[in-house]
Parts: C-alpha cells; structure tokens; sequence
C-alpha cells in the first residue's frame, strides 16, 4: 500500500488501464480518481480595463495562447504572440490534403487525403461539460456536429478470442449485462440478499433485473424476441411477405468471461465520454482558428524562443527564425504569460525562482501516435453499417474511429487507423511514417479484410516526435502534482505559465483555456493593483 | 517474418551497427521495424527481444533517432553518440528507470535485464566506447536504492 491509499499506485493502476483499454479508460479512470473534475467555467471573462500602455508578452499561439491573446486584447493591453510553428493552434491541429509536416529527425510527409477528409492528430472530442470550449466555439460561431463516441454496431475485439473474429459492442454489451442481470436475479430469488432486502424491496429489484437485462418470466437471459430487442436480430424484422424475424443467439457467458471484452464496456460510462460530445464541423482546428483570426496580427510565426528573462521593471524575450535560425532578437513588454510545453520549456534558459523552475522540469511527457487512413470507399457504412464511434481492439492500433462527418453519403473516407497509446506508442514512434502506416493498416485489416483493397494514403503523427511539444501532453504523477503543481500554476515576477500543463485537466484543451483564463485573471487582478498603488 | 529470415536480417543490422562512424541513420529507413510488443513489457518473446539493437530500435530511437544523434526543433532531444555523460553507467540506467524532466520512466515497461541489454548497446555503439558492461544485477540495484526524483514510482 503506497500513500494513495491504493494497494497499486495510481500511476501503476491509470498504466495497467491504460494498456487494457487504451486513453478513453484511461481517462475513465482518472474521472473516477477525483483527477478530471468538471470544467470549472465560469463564463466569458470580463476583465476590467487594462491600464494604459501595459503590454503582455505571449510565448505560444496554441489554444491557452491565443485565448490569452484575445481576452488580454480585449481589455486594452497590448499584446504580441510569439509562435515557434509556421501556423497558430498548437495541438489544436487538423491534417488536410496538401498539408505537410516534418517531424523530428526530419522525416516529411504530405497529406494526400481528398478535399474534405481530414485528421486530428491531437485533440478530437469536445465533452458537453467542457464549457470554455463550447462556449468560445459559439461566441465566434464555429458549428459542431456530434462526435458518436459509444456506437453500438462498432466492434470489440480480442485477438485471442473468438477465433479473432470482431464482436459487435452490440452483443457484448447486451450479453455481459444479461448474464451479469440473471446471477444477480438468482441470488435474490434463493435469499441471498435476505439480509438486505425485505418482501417488497427484492419484488423491485426483480422487476428492475428483468427490466434492464431483458430477462424472461423464469429470470434467464436466453435467445428470444425479447432479448434480441436488445442485441438485434439474426434476421431483422422486415415487411410485407417478408420472412418472420429470427432471434439471435448470445454468447455464452464463460466464453465472454473469457474473451475480456468486458474489459471495454464501461467506456460509455465514462464522465469524459458520455453523451453529448461534439467535434467542430471540418476539423478540430476550426476554433483555434477562429480565435487567431482574431488576433492574427499581434502573432509572429516562426519564432523559437531561447532566453526568457526578467527584472522588476519587465520582461526580456529572446527569439530566432524557427526556420532560418540567425541571431536571436528581443521583443520586451511588461509581463509575460507563457504557454510553451514543459517539455521545450525545461530547455530554455528562463528566469524564475527555484520554485517554478524545479516544477518545469518535473513532469514526464506522455507517448501518443495517431494514424489517419484514406480510403477508396466508405465500406465501414457500407458493408458493416458502422456510422461513427469507435472499434476497440489489443492489437497494437488499440481503436479505430469512424469519421462523424459524410455519413451515408458514399465515396471516400478517412478512418482514424490507430489512436496509440504506452508501449505501442514509443513503437510506433520509433517507426517511420510510412512504417506507422503500413502496419496500422496491416493490423487493422485484421478487423477489416476490405483495407487491403481499399487504402489509399495515409498519414501518421507520433506526439514524441513533434518538433514543437517533444510529447503529446504533461503526465502529471500525484506526487509531482502534490510537490510542483502549485508552483507552476503562481506569477513569479513578471512570469505566468499557462497550458493544458497549467490544469487539472491534462491533455484537454478545456484545460488549457481554463489555464489561460485563470492566469490572466489573476495576472489582471496583479497589474490593476500594483498601478493603484503606484 | 520468418525465424531464418529475422536471424539473417538481425545478422546484417548487427554488421551495420558496427559501421559507427557512418553519417547517416544505421538503418534503412523503409526496413521492417522490429516485432510489436502485445503485453505489458516490451517484447513478443524474451528471446526475440531482449538484445540492445532491437530495443533501441523498438524505443530510443524515437526521440534519439535512428542514428542517436539526437534532434532539435522548438526544444531538442540529446544525442547519445559520443555522450560523455555516458561515462557513468548509473546516469543512463536512473534515467531510462525514472525517466528525467519530460523524458518518461521506463521502468514499469523494461526488465532489469533489458535495461542492461540497451544501455550496454548505447554505450558501445555510435561512437560510445566504453567497456564496463552492466549485469541485471546492477540495474536491479539502482531501481531498488535509488529513489526517482518527485517521490513514489
């Protein structure tokens, strides 16, 4: 027992997870653990009006960058964004035909997807409680669309059960719930739950087990209209002289027991993840754009920042052509809100107290890869009627998701391949892009055979290899948190961090708005003050 | 792949990784990556995946690159070919245990005698050439003494 209280560390416990049943139980599990609590948003930020003439330096024009921007501009500052990246949004990131990307180490690739299709390579879900993010993609108007996260007609699968062969959520879900439903039915009807339940309780309980497991009059989950109400049909209910529909048969409950589906199941329960989510309508860059066509003028792209320092009268930036390199140059300012990841940030020379700056350099970046594949024909809805959601599987690829956009419309489309986490990640980092895509595309033919005729391109982003965040989000350890989260989170001088990294919602980009809003709120409540006092 | 053809092709990468002085990355960039690992640890098989050569391969490689000549963009990550902080055994072994600012622990993921494999690889190859190997028994060591920084593991 360590000092969670857990027999097994939180950390060894959200891996364990995390290797079962990929980042949705991952983030289950967090919720579950107090560590993803609900969007703190409080509304759009009304700052009073900046004093005359006081500028704010921001490093970064990912989204807690550019919410600082616009709200900083807002209120009358003056402000300047320096962006290392030829573009704005950060991880807020969509790859479109045409797009390119070079990854660390150099290795190029072209999106060569068909107008209209597209990855997101980092964030893709909006949870209904994440309202910073609704409510910005509102004020400056971006649709959204639902994101179906839970689709009942996507598959689990095993590798190791069934013969390999995917099973239809569908059934696993209704199985596992019928079977689990007829157990606990027996044991009230042989008195087990005596002890608790008088007369009148257990008649409910029954009656509520048989409700929800669609269990017949004798409390059995057998194959049966009734159950296949649930399930689906072997063969569905047509009209006319259409033949009769026929029940369906469940899965035996040891066989399920055995397959470890049931591992999956409760990602519909996820806090995180249950209805509604919505992603922006054409990719999740849409409302980090829409907020930089705001501020557009105040970013600078294409600049790497190297020195950041400061003296009690402001603050000192210094910055090279990402692209070029060439001697550095200086843009100064009053106070400065920085959104660099910690994972650049540790490397930068910056001045600040021991505090913030022992808080920097002590969080692990955590290892993702997401994979984007084209193809000829949308043969998910076609063949298997699968309209969005997403498969779960062991294999390596660990899901694949089904685009939310052209549904039944036919021609072409892009499937997320692979959303990778842990040990798969690192492997698949180490990949080259073309390796990354061969082999999710090799892997999940073993759910789809229609991929080896099908695929077209594809692309593949691994976060580690990300020339601007070194990692894809800051990995936060409880006892990090407990030592460091603070520090990180304070003003030093003239100095604030903001980020997902600055948040109790790691990896969300509501974290890292929350974090931008919070930082110059407190930032704003510090200048007003020390202007009126003198 | 076949046994035969995974011996043959571990035989010409072992060849390869001996040319250390060569500018370019040691492997070729379309060649088949090593085995996926399908459990908690990595590796298919203990037997298939325990030397230094695949393990870099299946994982350094990442960040280090191919060559180990590390990689800059907004941030960098070190190079480990002709790393003098390599001298020491212990830095590469804490690190690759416990991780070191934003580079991620391994050890819930590598046994002891895997960290060895690769940490004996990286110091004598590209262009490392120290002697001193270590036992699993030294890395066994340092994950039970030595406490990683920022508290329980």
């Amino acid at each position: 027992m360590n000092e969670s209280g857990f027999p097994v560390s939180r950390r060894e416990l959200l891996r364990r997870i995390g290797m079962a049943g990929g980042a949705a139980m991952m983030y289950r599990s967090m919720s579950a653990l107090g560590l993803t609590p609900e969007s703190g948003y409080k509304g759009p930020i009304e700052l009073s009006a900046a004093p005359r003439g006081t500028s704010v330096l921001i490093l970064g024009a990912g989204m807690a960058g550019l919410v600082a921007a616009y709200e900083l501009r807002r209120a009358g500052y003056d402000v300047k964004v320096l962006e290392y990246n030829n573009r704005a949004g950060g991880r807020s990131w969509t790859l479109r035909g045409g797009d390119e990307y070079t990854e660390l180490g150099g290795f190029r690739q072209q999106c060569r997807f068909d107008p209209g299709l597209y990855v997101n390579p980092g964030p893709w879900r909006l949870p209904y409680h994440h309202y910073a993010m609704l409510d910005y993609a509102r004020r400056f108007k971006v649709p959204l669309e639902p994101f179906v996260e839970t689709n009942y007609n996507a598959y689990l699968h095993s590798s190791k059960a069934f013969g390999g062969k995917p099973q239809r959520y569908r059934h696993v879900h209704s199985d596992f719930r019928g079977h689990v439903t007829e157990l606990l039915s027996k044991s009230v009807n042989k008195g087990a739950l005596d002890a608790q339940f008088n007369a009148d309780d257990k008649q409910k309980l029954s009656e509520a087990l048989a409700a929800w497991g669609f269990l017949d009059r004798d409390g059995r989950y057998v194959k049966s209209d009734w159950t296949s109400t649930s399930r689906g049909y072997e063969v569905d209910p047509g009209g006319g002289l259409a033949p009769r529909q026929v029940p369906s048969e469940p899965i035996k409950f040891d066989e399920l027991l055995r397959s470890g589906l049931w591992a999956y199941l409760s990602s519909p329960f996820d806090y995180e993840l249950d209805p509604s989510i919505f992603q922006p309508v054409g990719g999740m860059d849409r409302i980090a754009m829409a907020v930089y066509h705001e501020v557009a003028p105040l970013v600078q792209l294409n600049a790497k920042v190297v020195k950041i320092d400061q003296n009690e009268r402001g603050v000192e930036v210094f910055y090279v052509d990402a692209q070029k390199g060439g001697a550095p140059q200086r843009a100064t300012a009053d106070w400065c809100i920085c959104t660099i990841p910690l994972s650049v940030l540790g490397q930068i020379e910056v001045k600040v107290g021991p505090a913030m700056s022992a808080a920097i350099r002590a969080v692990a970046y955590e290892a993702a890869v997401k994979v984007g594949l084209q193809f000829k024909r949308r043969f998910w809805e076609e063949d298997e009627r699968i309209y969005g959601g997403i498969t779960y599987t062991d294999l390596p690829i660990q899901m694949i998701g089904y685009p939310m956009a052209g549904q039944n419309q036919g021609g072409k489309g892009v499937l997320l391949g692979g959303y990778i986490w842990g040990i798969s990640a690192f492997e698949f980092t180490a990949m080259t892009p073309e390796q990354r895509v061969r082999k999710a595309v090799e892997l999940g033919a073993q759910i789809h055979p229609q991929y080896k005729e099908e695929f077209e391109n594809g692309v593949a982003v691994a976060w580690h290899r990300s020339p601007f965040t070194n990692g894809c989000f800051a990995n936060w350890t409880d006892s990090a948190r407990e030592q460091h989260y603070e520090n990180l989170c304070q003003i030093d001088g003239r100095i604030a961090l903001a980020g997902e990294h600055a948040s109790r919602l790691p990896a969300w980009q509501e974290g890292a708005v929350l974090s931008a809003l919070d930082t110059i709120g407190r930032l704003h409540q510090r200048v007003v003050a020390a202007k009126a006092g003198g | 792949m076949n046994a035969l053809l995974y011996r043959l092709s571990r035989t010409a990468r072992v060849a390869l990784a001996l040319c250390v002085l060569v500018p370019i990355p040691v492997f070729a960039a379309d060649e088949e990556p090593p085995p996926l690992s399908p459990g908690s640890l990595f590796g298919p098989s203990p037997s298939i995946h325990s030397d230094g050569a695949t393990l870099y391969r299946s994982i350094c490689q990442g960040c280090h690159m191919p060559d180990a000549g590390g990689a800059k963009g907004a941030g960098a990550y070190p190079p480990l070919a002709a790393n003098v902080r390599l001298t020491s055994r212990d830095y590469p072994v804490a690190t690759v245990l416990f991780g070191r600012a934003a580079m991620p622990a391994f050890s819930d993921y590598l046994t002891d005698a895997q960290i060895a494999e690769v940490v004996n690889y990286v110091r004598s190859h590209f262009d490392n050439h120290f002697t001193d190997l270590l036992t699993t028994a030294d890395v066994a060591h340092t994950r039970a003494s030595a406490k990683p920084p920022g508290g329980s593991p």
